[in-house]
């Protein structure tokens, strides 16, 4: 959670100077993602929304290849250790359906793997949740549904996004369980996410998770929530904090000390630096990168492009 | 003293039918308190209120499908697609429905509504937001589909967009939103839909193009005139249905085509362009028609954007080369 903050504030310094795209931080949100990664096996595999990097860097993901990617540079979704789980699903709500299709090529194999897919509450008003929920439920799929509701979706409160009373809710209508769970107390996402987990892995079949948190951060770099967001209510959020939390509960069980904070701090502020650092150094990939993946072999017709643009990029200096 | 930019006509176009209009209302992800992403939308909600001024949920088939019936009941809904890129689960209802309504029904329902959707490249946005889609709307029969490249072309064709009987895809070059200022009076004149404006005339080339391509093509038009030739340059702005005739009566005259559009080569726009000219104007070509488009790739992250994205550079290369057939 410490690591993820770390990211998150160094990723939103580097957008301002310039150095990163746009980027949604998860500030306020980390016990989310990472009691959910928690609470995964490797061998499972993640369908992350766009606010998930906690729980991508957990699962093995480079602080270097999120850097890349929200630098703008395809590079970053090439992930050297993890190898399954899915990219950052920028299309809200798309990457359901493709947890369902994981998880059924698990149930076809017979193999005792899951999938977790998550999303924000606005992507509960997606067709696409709800056609991956009913799918999975009809197929008894072993998939696992998060939902990270940070209680916005850019200016849009939870409380206009749907007349349902809770998100947990919409399970029921896809013939599966559904819990909301405090999303800002890490050890209550680790076990309600287990819980889960464990169930699709056992046979039970899918569920849905409700983590309810709060965006404490802007919805991206590209926003300012001062136009539709009191910030009395953004103050009186920061008292739920999923970072002090823990470390209040650790330090009243004597199992966190100021050394410990100190030493956490300064590792992960080190691994991020030196991830910065490669980040910035890494180059940028060569113009044929564009073609030569988008199809196992380049066609010739679209070799014809490749070599006017490898062309026209020489020309420029720029190859 | 130019004072308007692109997004704001949009404003002034969308707030100047919601004046003249009650039946005009403005729907969409965060086009209320936010004002759109974009701030296209800016004041609507406070000064129209929350029941023409309309936060969805994050749903843009339902975005889509609520402006259908919307429309079938009298209203004009203009609908926000926050980005291009999100305009596919969309697209069920506009091509099996709001395309189709007055057709079915023989006229006995209609669908005047718009859908606006900022596109285009160049703006280094993250993954999905810089797509050129216009071909597969253009596609679609009953729809129309309409591209501005300047503030007062964005100004005069959206309020005939919002005043046309029938469903308009309305698709706005974002990286021209804030590029250039223009001087117009917002007195709700529209503009002509199914029109080509031509931007520049000249007779020794024309090169036709739509959205933000018309900076790269009139910087082009400049550098190929200090070399004395003179390029007629033709903005679309109306794809669908298309002004084939103002396209041709040029070729007639300068003998010589070349097309820009930032979506890729094959099944884009340009390609009907083509196919129009060897139909109607191949006896007075005297080269052949070139393209200059984005290539068959996916549309790149910010990092490869300017080797996707059709320069000067490619555009006069092309116009030059068409030059050297006598
Ligand atoms: C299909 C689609 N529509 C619109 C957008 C633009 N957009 C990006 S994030 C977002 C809000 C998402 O809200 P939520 O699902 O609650 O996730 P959060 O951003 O709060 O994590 C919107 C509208 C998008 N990315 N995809
Ligand atoms: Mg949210």
């Amino acid at each position: 959670m410490v690591l993820t903050r770390t990211f998150d504030e160094k990723a939103v310094a580097l957008q301002r100077t310039g150095r990163l795209g746009t980027y949604a931080s998860s500030l306020g949100q980390e016990a989310v993602a990472i009691g959910v990664a928690s609470a995964m096996r490797p061998e499972d595999v993640l369908l992350p929304s766009f606010r998930e990097q906690g729980a991508q860097i957990w699962r093995g993901v480079a602080l270097k290849e999120a850097l890349l990617y929200w630098g703008g540079d395809e590079r970053g979704s090439a992930f050297k250790e993890q190898k399954e789980d899915f990219p950052v699903c920028v299309p809200v709500g798309t990457q359901f359906p493709h947890a369902a299709g994981v998880a059924a090529a698990f149930q076809s194999r017979n193999e005792k793997r899951v999938a977790v897919a998550v999303g924000g509450d606005g992507a509960t008003s997606k067709g696409d949740f709800y056609e991956a929920l009913n799918v999975a439920g009809a197929w008894k799929l072993p998939a696992v549904f998060i939902i990270n509701n940070n209680q916005w979706a850019i200016s849009v409160p939870r409380s206009a996004q749907t007349a349902a009373e809770t998100l947990a809710q919409k399970a029921i209508a896809a013939g599966m369980p559904g819990a909301q769970v405090d999303g800002n107390d890490v050890i209550a996402v680790r076990d309600a996410a287990s819980r889960a987990i464990e169930r699709a892995r056992d046979g039970g079949g899918p569920s849905l998770v409700e983590a309810v948190s709060y965006r404490l951060s802007d919805h991206t770099t590209a926003d300012d929530a001062r136009r539709y967001r009191d910030e009395k209510e953004v103050s009186a959020h920061w008292k739920e904090d999923p970072v002090a939390r823990l470390r209040t509960y650790l330090v009243s069980q004597n199992a966190w000390s100021k050394s410990d904070e100190e030493t956490l701090i300064g590792e992960c502020v080190q691994a991020v630096g030196a991830a910065v650092d490669e980040y910035l150094s890494a180059g940028v990939a060569n113009v044929g990168d564009i073609f030569d993946y988008l199809y196992a072999r380049c066609p010739p017709d679209l070799a014809h492009q490749r070599d006017e643009a490898v062309a026209f990029a020489r020309e420029s200096d720029d190859g | 003293m130019g004072e308007i930019t692109l997004v704001e006509a949009v404003r002034l176009a969308l707030a100047r039918a919601m004046e003249e209009d009650p039946h005009v209302i403005v729907l969409g992800e965060d086009v209320g308190a936010d004002g759109g992403v974009f701030r296209a939308t800016e004041g609507l909600l406070q000064r129209f209120g929350n029941m023409r001024v309309r936060d969805t949920p994050l749903s843009e088939s339902a975005i889509a499908g609520v402006c259908v019936g919307l429309a079938a009941q009298g209203f004009r809904p203009v609908g926000e697609i926050q980005f291009m890129g999100f305009i596919y689960p969309a697209v069920d209802q506009i091509v099996s429905h709001a395309s189709r309504l007055r057709n079915r029904t023989r006229g006995r329902l209609a669908c005047p509504m718009v859908l606006r959707a900022p596109y285009g490249g160049g703006i280094h946005a993250p993954e999905h937001h810089s797509e050129s889609t216009e071909a597969i709307f253009a596609h679609v029969p009953g729809l129309k589909v309409v591209i501005p490249s300047s503030p007062s072309r964005a100004y005069g064709l959206l309020l005939a967009a919002i005043r046309d009987p029938d469903p308009v895809v309305f698709l706005e070059p974002k990286r021209i939103y804030r590029a250039f200022k223009e001087d117009f009076a917002d007195d709700g004149s529209a503009l002509d839909l199914g029109r080509c404006f031509t931007l520049r005339e000249g007779d020794d080339l024309t090169y036709v193009t739509w959205g933000a391509m018309i900076m790269e093509t009139l910087a082009a038009a400049d550098d190929l005139a200090e070399d004395g030739i003179r390029a007629e340059v033709i903005d679309v702005a109306t794809l669908k249905p298309l002004d084939a005739d103002t396209i041709l009566r040029s070729v007639d005259k300068t003998g010589r085509l070349v097309i820009v559009h930032e979506a890729p080569l094959t099944g884009g726009f340009g390609a009907e362009i083509s196919a129009r000219v060897a139909e109607g104007a191949l006896a007075s070509l005297l080269a052949p028609v070139r393209r200059v488009t984005g290539y068959d790739t996916v549309m790149p992250l910010p990092k490869m954007e300017h080797h996707y994205m059709p320069s000067k550079v490619r555009i006069l290369k092309a116009a030059r080369e068409t030059m050297e057939y006598a």
